[in-house]
């Protein structure tokens, strides 16, 4: 039977099981929308920017692991989802972009809404595709999933021109189960031999810690990691992409590391003589100065992607594969191993790492008269149990949530990592809405980043997601006003945002439920207010303008000249 | 530990490559992007219509042609990177060269035409073109007789490079 390019791309979708897509329709796509309403199956979310349904459909992979789906027009359409693509990009989220362009005959030739959007992209995804004759659709909408999803997954773009999805032939489509691509094969078992000496290494050495990060979370890793860890009684710590990958209210768990890490976790790592990176990648605001950086230890990496391994820190045993593969065959080759008493072996370390907790936990002065930031954080996380899926925007909120927010649970936390793209939190928590309908998801957010996606307060009404949005509102674009205050002697150049909407007024203009809360005991009753609701909520918290997020490592310092609380 | 600092090094890779379009476009961002360095750059069909070949000169220490190659790999579209530097390997580049050949140097420009085995391919009453085909050290040496007499225009085509074959 003959298929319209429109009609062979939904069918694609449905045999890879979506039932989820964000977009926006135009001119160039405007097939496939039509498509659309003859596909009762594939439910599409009509955002009101196209950046945001690149953060949807991100929030929605990684709440979900499945892949998230956005479809937009050509031109401007496709050009707003890069800032959505390079976010995906830099923490390797599964998603697929699906652009329309104007019909193959007019491609360069500065068509009205023509941009060379797979050239814009190809430094910002893992891969992407133009489709010029029907006869590859088929073949290329499959292999884009593969290779959203498979090794180290990241976003994939594929650019539709109008003609194809009109054309129409009678398609063929590929075994699923059989798609390969002869230049692209992810090494997924780890080599026994490095295994084996990466194993030697760490049992004869006193002062091991695991530094995980979002290879752990993609690889569905957490068990195996929580099975390592307590074997052998070694401390961890994560990025921020990896929080929730290990129990946060763990004895073994020492916090975040980094730039606002615990001291507890900067200091282990610096005294460290072994460090067992997981699905990490050495990042500049994990490492701070490079020549300081876990100057003792021994480095092991795992990490699929064999690019991340001594990039920028040299690797003593490279491990390339997945890691809950890699973690699953040390935790066999453990038991082959002679019983020692670990917890015995580890006393004076775990001691030391507890005297470091004990020294300088994370800690905020706390008040009865203003609102802190961190007991809003602190009060959501009592409140939820721990439970809730947290979605953060970019600044001092998405390090108070990291930080104060102990998750015990992967894919709990949706956060804009690598790229740090403000307007991230709120619409990639609408895409987590939609992947868990019946759990409580909540949007950390400054009042800074949360104006750059407002408008998508209408795409949450309009499907009654009840996604909770928390305003730390603290009239700053904080974390710029941060270094302004501690680095650049408080000028504070263009940091000020105290000229704002109300966001309740804000909140019930777009049919949601707008609260307040300008007092420390106000934000207990807000909260179970706004988690009793079964709809969209604004939370304005106006809280202390001034507070810092502490510990902070100063860029380019070294770990362990922390700026303390 | 951090990353010690190494003197860069010249290095020759040769990378297969799907012959589709945009190819050559990645392997460019990808250099130009992350900061490395491309000296000369070849690219041609091989005996598989499918597949084409870059070869490349870039420079950098150990760990950066280490990323450059993992980086290389990395793309979807990459089938093979070789690091001929690193292997038993014959290095080739063409040079074209317009020098000026008049009265009393016309007869020393071919002279030195004639010791390099460089061919004339192209002849006017002041110039004469040529043909230089050899390693980097041969052409840049013959361009540097040339220079004496006066060069007009050069066309280098870059670096090709084929792996030798095992001997025994």
């Amino acid at each position: 039977m003959k298929m319209t390019g429109a009609q062979i791309l939904l069918e694609c979708w449905q045999r890879e099981g979506v039932q989820h897509v964000f977009g926006y329709p135009g001119g160039a796509v405007i097939d496939i929308y039509d498509e659309l309403t003859r596909c009762p199956q594939i439910k599409h979310f009509l955002v009101r920017h196209e950046q945001a349904a690149v953060h949807a459909a991100d929030g929605y992979a990684r709440a979900s692991d499945r892949v998230g789906v956005a479809l937009v027009t050509s031109g401007p359409g496709a050009t707003n989802t890069v800032t959505g693509i390079a976010s995906a990009y830099m923490d390797s989220i599964p998603i697929i972009v699906f652009t329309g362009q104007v019909p193959t005959a007019l491609i360069g030739n500065d068509a009205f809404q023509e941009v060379d959007i797979v050239g814009i992209t190809r430094p910002c995804t893992k891969h992407n595709y133009l489709v010029t004759d029907i006869k590859d659709l088929a073949r290329t909408v499959h292999e884009a999933f593969y290779v959203a999803r498979s090794g180290r997954p990241g976003p994939v773009l594929v650019d539709l021109p109008k003609n194809i999805q009109q054309v129409a032939i009678v398609p063929e489509f590929p075994d699923l189960k059989h798609i390969k691509i002869k230049s692209y094969q992810p090494t997924y078992d780890a080599n026994p031999r490095q295994l084996k000496r990466a194993l030697e290494l760490i049992l004869e050495k006193e002062r091991p810690v695991l530094y995980t990060g979002g290879g752990i979370i993609h690889s569905n890793a957490s068990a195996e990691l929580l099975e390592f860890a307590e074997t052998l009684q070694i401390p961890v710590t994560s990025t921020l992409m990896g929080l929730g990958g290990f129990p946060g209210v763990h004895p073994l768990w020492m916090g975040m590391l980094g730039m606002h890490g615990t001291y507890c976790a900067n200091m282990a790592v610096s005294q460290s003589d072994v460090l067992i990176a997981v699905g990490a990648r050495f990042d500049d605001r994990v490492t701070g100065r490079l020549d300081a950086f876990a100057p003792e230890a021994k480095i092991v990496h795992i990490d699929i992607d064999p690019s991340s391994i001594s990039k920028n820190v040299v690797v003593h045993i490279p491990i390339v594969g997945d890691c809950k593969n890699a973690l699953h065959q040390l935790n066999r080759l453990l038991k082959h191993e002679a019983p020692r008493d670990w917890a015995e072996e580890r006393r004076s370390w775990l001691e030391q790492i507890r005297s470091w907790e004990k020294k300088n936990p994370l800690r905020y002065k706390k008040s009865k008269d203003v609102i802190k930031p961190q007991y809003v954080v602190e009060k959501l996380w009592e409140l939820t149990q721990g439970e809730a899926f947290i979605t953060t925007e970019v600044g001092q909120n998405q390090m108070w949530a990291a930080q104060f927010y102990r998750f015990k649970k992967p894919r709990r936390l949706m956060t804009s990592g690598g790229l740090g793209a403000m307007g991230y939190g709120f619409p990639a928590a609408m895409g987590v809405q939609v992947a868990c309908p019946d759990e409580i998801v909540i949007d950390i957010a400054g009042d800074g980043s949360i104006l750059m996606n407002i408008q998508e307060l209408t795409t949450v009404v309009e499907h009654n997601l009840p996604v909770k949005i928390a305003i730390l509102n603290n009239a700053y674009l904080g974390m710029v006003r941060q270094w302004q205050q501690l680095l650049y002697d408080k000028r504070y150049s263009q940091t000020s945002l105290m000229a704002q909407p109300d966001f309740v007024k804000v909140a019930e203009a777009f049919g949601a439920v707008g609260l307040r809360a300008e007092k420390p005991e106000e934000v207990e009753p807000v909260i179970k207010k706004a988690l009793a609701a079964n709809r969209p909520v604004v939370m304005d918290f106006r809280v202390e303008p001034e507070e810092c997020v502490m510990p902070m490592v100063p860029a380019g310092k070294a770990m362990h000249e922390m700026l303390l609380a | 530990m951090a990353k010690t600092e190494k003197a860069a090094v010249r290095h020759t890779i040769s990378v297969e490559v799907d012959n589709i379009p945009g190819v050559l476009s990645r392997v460019t961002g990808l250099f130009s992007g992350r900061g490395f360095n491309i000296e000369s750059l070849c690219v041609g069909e091989t005996l598989d219509p499918t597949v084409s070949r870059i070869t490349l000169v870039t420079s950098g220490d150990e760990q950066i042609i280490e990323q450059i190659i993992k980086q290389l790999r990395k793309l979807i579209n990459t089938i093979r990177v070789v690091d001929l530097t690193t292997l038993d390997h014959v290095e080739r580049e063409m040079v074209l060269v317009r020098v000026k050949a008049e009265d009393k140097s016309r007869a020393e420009v071919l002279r030195i035409a004639d010791i390099f085995r460089c061919r004339v391919v192209d002849v006017s009453p002041a110039t004469y073109s040529l043909e230089i085909t050899g390693n980097r050290e041969k052409t840049n040496a013959v361009l540097g007789l040339l220079k004496i007499h006066g060069i007009l225009e050069v066309v280098r085509s870059g670096a090709l490079a084929i792996q030798r074959a095992k001997k025994e």
